[in-house]
């Protein structure tokens, strides 16, 4: 009986162990936050033209029905990150074929549209999301938020923060790929 | 050449060291005095290489030489000089450097000042301290070396980050350091005991001022930590149970445990396996601290640069040398005679209570920490466990630990007399519930489990104030009388008088400033006033001012109560432009009573259209300067009774200790 108490603290510290080398796993990333939307049909929201701006506004009726899976960008004039991640979406879109719609999060239209103007826009349909209500629809912890939904709906991958830097583009090029997002042979 | 220099004392160090781990225990298993005897020799020499290679990064550092990639990576050539030196332990290379200094330190210490220690067991101890030294040496060598050059050398360095930039920040790793990795020679002391099958008062008592420095040190570290977050994080918190504090605070729940078991192994003989235990898990948790911190195992806001090669590494030093030490622990501990016996109510049974508490405690907070992994290894469900667990958890335990803390020194070892205990503590009891309710009437609000604290708290500091009393005969002799009692009282005993009652002094300032906290958070243009605590604060406006390597937006705010100027406050946001990040420069207006804590932000430009609004946050804190007074009672109770006499003479042997009259301090 003693010998076993005195065995307990060797064999809780094997346990702690195993679940530390379990988690030096060098593809987790603790700091990663899952989407409750993940395999869920996107939010119904239904989002006016940003004034001033040709690009139509934008609805979940837009999502769903695409011969393939579309991306749907948050993003915002005032975010710094956004204008970084700006960049690397318009050679998604312009190179890979890649079909975006944006969400403009709690932004005003004067400053989205000089921001889209300076930038270019490449996106099909921009929703303006003044109120932020549909930003809590979609359970944005902040913006930018990158998100892919599927032709029926439903949301297939969500990146948190901005899509920039070689291992982000790569997480999300792999993310397109599986999706099935790119037209044949692009996205290389 | 300088770095090559600090990179080859490394290598010799770790030749010492590897000497040093082998030649002295044999030694002492062979009964050659003369292996034994190396121990001394190569542990000053350890740490003096150690030191120069600690030099060398220090001076690449002052210097700036940027053909280093560490200092590349660290510093900039505008810093302040106290950062560039501060930058010497900012990295994760240069901490390890410094981690491995101090261990070095630590078994030179032993080696210089153990002259009272038999030559087997002071042996088989710095051979134990060698093979940790090895592990962390090779580490540093194999994964990290911090003297690793760049070329070609880039014209000005990265900057350490601006946060870090800080007097209590660039204090905060050496204390808490010296703390951590004291540990490691009590730990050394336990296996070599473990190794000799012995344990005794006398090597509790060897045991004893090490534990203490850690210990010390420790205390001062965190509770420098905790002041840095105060005020420069910009949002009045003073502690999180972020990942990264609870590691360095399981130790130091653990290390309190051990100071206490220790002091009953010493007097009684007893609790001997225990103490063992403790010993090995206080370090046992530094070590998974130096771990989780570099491994990227748990969010947390202070990580180093993550780099799972590096934190396997660690994980393997850990199997080793937690694991190693557990087993000769299960092999060995169960053959310890058991000691001296005690009743129910004895000062023994309170000090187990106390153990018992703490150990808990410890276990709450580490399973706290975590469960977010084992969570995510079992289902694959992410969560991140915050304040409201460990509120709930802890603070019942530590209310509950307040109560035989206060108990605790009227007891006598053996057998207390509980007539005589209740006639001593009743007017305590009653005094302490008086405040309480005096507390109550006064403040009204709050939460009932602040007061249930503030009982808590006066419980336990007017307990430890009689019997302070009850020692000197305070009222009872004349005051002549008192003060010689005073004098003649160990230094030991002023310390556990002084240590305890700064944890209630610590409680209260926590209890003021968690439950009676105001709080204003305000868009603000110039002109705009606020109302807080009595105050009335004017925001006048805020300009741009140039730093040595910032640049900040400074807001004036004008503080009057009752129409009278009181002071003005001068928040900044700094920008720091080479390391593009920004830090919160809170202004505070400090007193006894409580902090006026105001911090500025960049203004809200979607939500507010007027130019010129900043967000300003405003707090009042009262009583929060009771935290940082009652760690430094803390401290100084631990020097107290580190400087005791006791404690540098001879150990005793095995010399019977009367039980009863003019009990000895802790």
């Amino acid at each position: 009986m003693k010998r076993l108490i005195a065995g307990l603290p060797f064999i809780a510290a094997v346990i702690f162990g195993g679940f530390f080398l379990w988690g030096l796993n060098p593809d987790r990333d603790p700091n990663e936050i899952p989407s409750v939307l993940i395999s869920q049909p996107a939010p119904a929201f239904d989002l006016d033209p940003v004034p001033g701006l040709e690009t139509p506004g934008l609805a979940r009726s837009d999502l769903v029905g695409n011969e393939r899976p579309v991306v749907v960008n948050v993003f915002a004039s005032w975010c710094v990150p956004c204008r970084a991640e700006h960049a690397v979406l318009t050679r998604f879109v312009e190179r890979d074929g890649m079909r975006l719609f944006g969400i403009n999060y709690k932004d005003k239209p004067e400053d989205a549209v000089k921001w889209l103007n300076d930038l270019g826009n490449p996106y099909e349909r921009i929703g303006s999301d003044l109120s932020g209500r549909t930003g809590i629809e979609w359970g944005l912890s902040g913006v930018p938020e990158t998100f892919i939904v599927d032709s029926d709906g439903t949301v297939l991958f969500r990146y948190v923060g901005p899509v920039v830097g070689p291992d982000a583009v790569e997480r999300f090029t792999q993310a397109l790929k599986q999706a099935g997002a790119l037209p044949n042979g692009a996205g290389s | 050449m300088v770095p090559e220099i600090g990179h080859f004392a490394l290598a010799l160090a770790l030749a010492l060291a590897l000497v040093q781990s082998v030649l002295p225990i044999a030694g002492a298993s062979r009964g050659n005095a003369v292996w034994m005897k190396s121990a001394q020799a190569t542990a000053i020499g350890q740490v003096l290489f150690v030191a120069i290679a600690f030099a060398a990064l220090m001076q690449a550092f002052i210097v700036s030489d940027f053909t280093v990639r560490n200092v590349v990576e660290n510093s900039h050539s505008l810093k302040p000089m106290l950062y560039k030196v501060a930058g010497t332990w900012g990295s994760h290379e240069g901490s390890l450097l410094l981690w491995i200094l101090i261990l070095a330190v630590f078994g030179a210490g032993v080696a210089w000042f153990g002259s009272n220690i038999p030559a087997e067991t002071k042996a088989r101890t710095l051979s134990v301290q060698a093979w940790i030294s090895v592990g962390f040496l090779s580490f540093l060598l194999l994964t990290s070396n911090p003297f690793e050059r760049v070329f070609p050398p880039p014209l000005d360095g990265n900057d350490l980050n601006p946060l870090l930039q800080d007097m209590g920040l660039a204090m905060h790793p050496p204390l808490l350091y010296f703390g951590y990795v004291g540990f490691s020679i009590v730990f050394s002391f336990a296996v070599a005991a473990l190794l000799e099958g012995r344990v005794d008062p006398a090597w509790a008592r060897w045991v004893r001022p090490w534990t203490l420095a850690a210990w010390v040190s420790l205390t001062a570290g965190i509770a420098l930590g905790s002041w840095w977050a105060y005020y420069e994080l910009g949002w009045g918190g003073w502690w999180f149970w972020d990942p990264v504090e609870n590691v360095s605070f399981m130790p130091w729940l653990l290390g309190t445990a051990l100071l206490h078991s220790a002091i009953v192994t010493e007097k009684r003989d007893a609790f001997k396996s225990w103490t063992i235990l403790l010993a090995i898990l206080t370090f046992s948790l530094s070590l998974l601290g130096t771990f989780i911190v570099r491994s990227g195992l748990l969010t947390s806001v202070h990580a180093f640069a993550v780099d799972p090669e590096r934190g396997l590494y660690i994980l393997g030093l850990l199997a080793v040398s937690i694991g190693g030490s557990l087993a000769l622990y299960a092999w060995r501990a169960p053959e310890m005679e058991p000691g001296g016996l005690f009743r129910p109510i004895s000062r023994e049974a309170g000090l187990l209570v106390n153990n018992l508490i703490l150990a808990a405690a410890t276990g709450t907070v580490l399973f706290g920490t975590l469960y977010p992994l084992i969570l995510e290894a079992v289902t694959g469900d992410k969560i991140s466990v915050g304040p409201p667990f460990f509120n709930a958890a802890f603070i019942p335990m530590m209310l509950a630990l307040v109560v035989f803390m206060g108990l605790g020194p009227f007891l006598s070892w053996k057998r207390a007399d509980i007539a005589g205990l209740l006639d001593r503590i009743q007017f305590v009891a009653v005094l302490a519930v008086i405040a309480a309710l005096a507390a109550w009437y006064l403040l009204n609000g709050g939460p009932i489990m602040a007061y249930l604290a503030i009982l808590g708290a006066a419980w336990l500091l007017f307990a430890t104030l009689r019997e302070w009393a009850l020692r000197i005969r305070l009222f009872e002799v004349s005051l002549a009388e008192s003060a010689r009692r005073v004098r003649n009282l160990p230094r030991a005993s002023h310390g556990m008088t002084l240590a305890h009652a700064g944890v209630a002094v610590l409680m209260m300032g926590m209890i003021g400033s968690t439950g009676w906290k105001s709080e204003e958070i305000v868009f603000a243009a110039p002109g705009t006033e606020v109302t807080i605590a009595g105050f009335d604060i004017t925001f006048e406006g805020a300009a741009k001012v140039q730093g040595p390597n910032y640049i900040a937006d400074r807001g004036t705010l004008v503080v009057r109560r009752d129409g009278e100027l009181v002071t003005t406050l001068f928040p900044e946001r700094r920008y720091y432009p080479v390391a593009e990040s920004q830090t919160t420069e809170s202004a505070i207006r400090s007193t006894l009573a409580g902090d006026l804590y105001t911090s500025i932000a960049t203004p809200a430009s979607d939500q507010v259209n007027n130019a010129g609004a900043w967000t300003l946050r405003i707090l009042y804190e009262p009583l929060v300067n009771l935290i940082w007074i009652g760690s430094i009672l803390l401290v100084i109770g631990g020097c107290l009774s580190l400087s005791d006499r006791r404690l540098r003479v001879g150990a005793p042997r095995r010399a019977k200790q009367p039980a009863t009259d003019a009990v000895p301090a802790e």
